[in-house]
């Protein structure tokens, strides 16, 4: 099964490797792995997903917890929570499938950010199955590249990791 | 640049600095933050990137500096230092191949969960990362070796990284703390602040157990027919050996220990079913996998202890006390686990003990299985008999002489063989199986305990891994005494040759060597033996030797059981395919008697 795990961690060198070194070291899979800043520059949080049992993320949160450099660290797949990524794609715009591509651009209430000749570059947040969706509409019209920023996700509700 | 003075407080326990208000190099300031955090003595080996603090380190009054003859002879006799007192080890390297020679006796420490400080010097922080001479991203190396690392990027970090390190080292569970301080940081100058208080908001092992966890293993201990206790190193960390000693003699519980627990309980204890695992004492394995009830004190059911882990105490109730959350539910799921210290836990759990006089059959089926299936070996009369050595050594020694052991038969036979009595008197490279542990590790606990007799029983391949430490004893003045069993084999691969393998030799001969004359060469006493009857007076003549010792123990291998480290369970089996003598399983055993296993 699919987990969401947030990790509040001290901005300090060398703290993403110690994380995903944890993560491969002990054979845990990183599906997606996001970090940035938090509102205090000195925590930062990541945000990963991974797949494993229960009794497999146990073990990963545990482990976790044991790195100095760890303040918190939360399964919000135990929770009720929010979660979205952002994807960039840059889609081959040829003249025939302009229309068709601002349609689902449309429909998802997603933006194109940069046009050349031949190319659309379009922005789209959202959870996993709306991204999903819109790049299986997108995909017979000629995807060039996509980025995906990774999950970040939040509990609902008052809830905080702080 | 911090210009700040401020008054000395008044410390718990050790002296507090007064602000030295005055200009220091770093590498001064690394020396002063060492003594401060305790330091005694530190093995360390210079180079390029370290000779700046050995400089400092020379005008220390208080830390001894011991030159082992290579970076893994350091921190091995760091680890042993450790193990010897419960206090942190220190070990210093240069960078690049001096720091990365400290990896093996990194990971020991972790794996046994032992506090050690390595200190590694690193090329110029201008230069970092540029391939400079001797340049190594030993922090990055050791990211999943060690419990926490430093790279010193700011002089004025000093004092706290440095105490940080010590305290991270030391609390919680024991591991090894890395700090990498670049050269040019330790020439640089500043006012330093020694005064410091530890803050590690993310760093807060929690200690103590929940009473209402404490209060249900009670009750099940009450209620247990059959339970025993399955202690570990962690009792040994946590120095709770006189808890459990008064837990076992409150309750009455057999108790048995993992190779890291010797010396928690005494070996010839009435209630003691000493070593249990793979090489451990038959009725330990068969008492175990008999229990209603486990309760698991600072261990970590370690394949070598357990076999095949869905076999082992299938039916059991577990109870787990580890500090570390995360060996809690690990391998084994648990049925009353309580995180915290042992040594708090067992204080607790002492206030609520009391004899239970229904386990009383159960202790008479355990000491009727203690009597059944003894340790034992065959004597003989052409050649020395390995265990035969550890035993008479075991009768000449002093009663609480330290002993430190290599890796294989022989390490094996003297966890088997010997009577300890109290915890910090074994030395052994447990998780790690680290070879070439023994001589170092010796060497680090008489350098700790210059008035007690240290023993370094070695095996011939594992003896030759860090032999170089012979100048160190000869040097230095360290008088270990140390026994090599010598047979010119890979004995403990060369067993599972014979077992598993139709005795096809690969690459496990190593050849005869003369460790006495090697021994000679380095200015050492030393003796050779290979006949029965000069077993006892050489070891006595060793004994009452004063300064280092070898004794080469000439012994030829032997592919039969008697040869063998028996009893033994082949690995991810169970205790039922104990192989108790060269052909028989416990399992063949009891079918032929009638004995239908639990």
């Amino acid at each position: 099964m699919q987990h969401t795990i947030s990790i509040l961690v001290v901005n300090r060198f060398g703290v993403l490797s110690r994380i995903s070194g944890l993560f491969s070291g002990r054979g845990f899979n990183i599906e997606s792995l996001n970090v940035a800043e938090t509102n205090d520059p000195e925590i930062s949080r990541m945000t990963i997903v991974t797949i494993g049992d229960n009794a497999k993320v146990e073990q990963i949160t545990k482990q976790l917890n044991k790195l100095v450099d760890v303040i918190k660290v939360i399964d919000l797949t135990e929770e009720n929570f929010v979660d979205r990524e952002l994807i960039l794609v840059k889609m081959n715009a040829e003249p025939r499938v302009r229309e068709e591509i601002l349609r689902i651009v449309e429909i998802f209430r997603s933006k194109v950010v940069d046009v050349s000749a031949s190319t659309y570059t379009i922005e789209i947040t959202g959870n996993q199955s709306k991204i999903n969706g819109f790049l299986d509409l997108l995909r017979p019209l000629g995807i060039k590249e996509v980025v995906r920023s990774g999950r970040i996700a939040v509990s609902r509700g008052t809830k905080s990791i702080n | 640049m911090k210009t700040k003075t401020t008054k000395a407080k008044k410390p718990s326990g050790k002296s507090r600095p007064t602000a030295e208000n005055r200009i220091m190099k770093g590498r001064d300031i690394i020396v002063r933050a060492l003594e401060l955090a305790g330091v005694e003595v530190i093995f360390g080996y210079p180079g390029g990137t370290s000779m700046e603090i050995h400089q400092g380190l020379t005008l220390s009054k208080q830390i001894r500096m011991v030159l082992p003859r290579h970076e893994q002879g350091g921190a091995f006799a760091a680890g042993g230092y450790s193990r010897s007192t419960g206090k942190v080890g220190v070990c210093m390297a240069t960078s690049g191949p001096g720091a990365v020679n400290l990896l093996t006796g990194i990971i020991d420490a972790k794996m046994d969960s032992i506090p050690l400080v390595a200190i590694t010097g690193q090329v110029p922080s201008t230069v970092l990362g540029s391939d400079a001479f001797q340049e190594t991203d030993i922090v990055g190396a050791t990211f999943p070796l060690v419990k926490h690392s430093y790279l010193v990027q700011n002089i004025n970090d000093i004092p706290k990284v440095i105490q940080e390190a010590f305290i991270i080292a030391k609390t919680g569970r024991p591991g090894p703390v890395l700090i990498d301080i670049p050269k040019n940081i330790q020439q640089q100058e500043t006012i330093p602040d020694f005064d410091i208080k530890f803050d590690c908001p993310s760093y807060k092992p929690n200690l103590q157990p929940s009473s209402m966890q404490i209060k249900k293993a009670m009750h099940a201990i009450k209620e247990a027919r059959r339970p025993i206790i399955y202690a570990g190193g962690g009792i040994i960390v946590s120095g709770a050996s006189k808890e459990l000693r008064a837990f076992v003699k409150k309750t009455g519980i057999p108790i048995t220990t993992t190779v890291m627990g010797l010396g928690a309980y005494p070996s010839e204890g009435p209630l003691s079913l000493r070593m249990l695992g793979m090489h451990g004492a038959v009725y330990a394995n068969i008492a175990i996998n008999h229990a209603d009830l486990v309760i698991a004190l600072g261990v970590r059911f370690d394949d070598r202890v357990t076999g095949k882990l869905a076999e082992f105490c299938k039916d059991a109730k577990i109870i787990q006390v580890d500090i570390d959350p995360s060996e809690i539910n690990k391998n084994r799921i648990v049925d009353i686990p309580i995180q915290g210290d042992v040594k708090r836990a067992l204080t607790k759990m002492n206030d609520l003990a009391e004899p239970n006089q229904d386990i009383k059959p159960w202790i008479k089926q355990v000491q009727g299985w203690k009597k059944e299936f003894p340790l034992k070996y065959d004597l003989n009369k052409t050649h020395i008999v390995p265990q035969h050595v550890i035993v008479e050594l075991n009768k000449y020694a002093e009663q609480n002489a330290i002993v430190s052991v290599g890796v294989g038969q022989h390490q094996m036979w003297a966890a088997q063989f010997w009577n300890f009595e109290e915890p910090l008197n074994w030395l052994c490279s447990s998780g790690l199986g680290a070879m070439g542990f023994g001589l170092p590790a010796a060497m680090g606990a008489q350098v700790a305990h210059p008035d007690k007799q240290v023993i370094n029983i070695e095996g011939d391949g594992s003896f030759l891994m860090n032999i170089q430490e012979l100048q160190t004893l000869k040097i230095e003045k360290i008088p270990v005494k140390n026994v090599v069993l010598n047979n010119a084999h890979l004995g403990m691969v060369a067993q599972w040759e014979d077992r598993f393998y139709k005795s096809l030799r690969g690459h496990t001969f190593l050849g005869d060597a003369h460790f006495a004359e090697i021994a000679r060469a380095f200015g050492i006493k030393s003796e050779s033996i290979s006949k029965p009857e000069e077993v006892a007076p050489a070891l006595k003549r060793m004994l009452k030797h004063k300064g280092p010792y070898v004794l080469d123990v000439k012994y030829p291998y032997n592919d039969k059981s008697m040869g063998h480290v028996m009893p033994m369970i082949p690995s991810n089996h169970t205790y039922l395919d104990t192989f108790l003598d060269e052909k028989h399983t416990l399992r063949q055993y009891w079918e032929k008697l009638g004995v239908v296993p639990k």
